[in-house]
C-alpha cells in the first residue's frame, strides 16, 4: 500500500523542514545523460523530494552499464530515460518526470532545458560535456549548471570535489581522471561525483551558493 | 599580465583564440571563464585579453 501524497510530503517535511521541502518540491531539475552520473544523481534528487525531473538520454540500457548505473537486469535493451523513470517512481511515487529519449544537440538543448531551474551535465563524452556547458551558459541565462569532469579509475576518492567556476557554473570531479587513460569507471567513485552534483543542486535550491 | 589557471602570463593584447593556439588545449573540450563570466565560443576570435584579467580554462575529460 503506497502512502498518500499528503503522507509522503509530511514525511519529507519532517526530515527537511517545511522551508527546504517547499524549495525542493517546487524545483525542476534537468539531467542530461543517464549513465553512472545521471542515474545516481537522479536517485538522490528523487529521494530528496525534488518536484520535477527532466531525464534525457538517447541510449538504451546495456549489460556493460549495470556495474555502476541504477538499472536492473530485466531492463536491458530499454531506453534509459524510460527505465530510470520507472525506477524513480518506485522510490518517489509523486515525482513528476519528463522522460526524453532523443539525443541532446547544439540545436535542441535550449528548447529541451528551458523549463529547468538547474541543469545537470552528466554526459560521458568530453566534447559533449563542453558543448552543453558552453551552450547552457551562453543561451540559458537564468539556469544554474552543475557539471562533472574526472571521476574514472581506482584513484583516491578524496580528490573528487566541487568548484564554483562562475556565479552559475559549478564543476564536480577531480578534473583529470579521463576514462580514456584508466581502467574505466568504478561505481563508488562515479557515485561520489554524482553525489557532489546532487548535493550541489540541493544547496543551490536552499540558497547556499558557496562550495 | 594575465592570470591563467593561477599562473601569471605575458599574453595581454592577444585574443583568446590566439592564446589557445599556443597551448595544447583541445578547443572542442574546453570552457573559458574570464573575470567571472564565460567567454562565448563565438567570441574567442574577438575577445582581447587585458592586463589584470583573470582567466580559467576548464578542460573536460571523459567519463560519466
Amino acid at each position: 500500500m503506497i502512502p498518500t501524497k499528503t503522507e509522503w510530503m509530511d514525511a519529507l517535511i519532517a526530515r527537511h523542514g517545511r522551508a527546504l521541502h517547499e524549495r525542493f518540491s517546487a524545483a525542476t531539475v534537468a539531467i542530461c545523460g543517464l549513465g553512472g552520473l545521471g542515474s545516481n544523481l537522479a536517485f538522490a534528487l528523487a529521494r530528496a523530494g525534488i518536484g520535477r525531473l527532466v531525464l534525457i538520454d538517447f541510449d538504451r540500457v546495456d549489460l556493460t552499464n549495470l556495474h555502476r548505473q541504477q538499472y536492473q537486469a530485466s531492463q536491458i535493451g530499454r531506453y534509459k530515460a524510460e527505465a530510470l523513470a520507472d525506477n524513480l517512481l518506485e522510490i518517489a511515487p509523486y515525482l513528476e518526470i519528463k522522460a526524453v529519449t532523443g539525443r541532446i544537440t547544439e540545436e535542441n538543448f535550449a528548447a529541451l532545458l528551458q523549463e529547468a531551474d538547474i541543469v545537470c551535465e552528466a554526459f560521458d563524452d568530453a566534447e559533449a560535456k563542453a558543448m552543453l556547458v558552453n551552450g547552457v551558459l551562453e543561451r540559458l541565462p537564468d539556469a544554474y549548471l552543475v557539471a562533472a569532469s574526472g571521476m574514472a579509475g581506482m584513484g583516491t576518492p578524496n580528490t573528487i570535489r566541487t568548484r564554483r567556476i562562475t556565479n552559475r557554473f559549478y564543476l564536480c570531479g577531480d578534473e583529470v581522471s579521463d576514462v580514456a587513460d584508466s581502467m574505466g569507471l568504478v561505481a563508488p567513485r562515479v557515485m561520489l561525483c554524482a553525489a557532489h552534483q546532487a548535493h550541489t543542486v540541493l544547496r543551490l535550491l536552499a540558497g547556499e551558493y558557496d562550495v | 599580465m594575465v592570470k591563467v589557471n593561477g599562473q601569471e602570463l605575458d599574453i595581454a593584447g592577444k585574443t583568446v583564440s590566439a592564446y589557445l593556439a599556443t597551448t595544447d588545449y583541445d578547443p572542442k573540450r574546453i570552457a573559458v571563464e574570464r573575470n567571472g563570466d564565460i567567454v562565448w565560443k563565438s567570441q574567442y576570435d574577438v575577445t582581447v585579453l587585458e592586463d589584470g584579467d583573470s582567466v580559467e580554462i576548464v578542460s573536460f575529460v571523459g567519463g560519466g
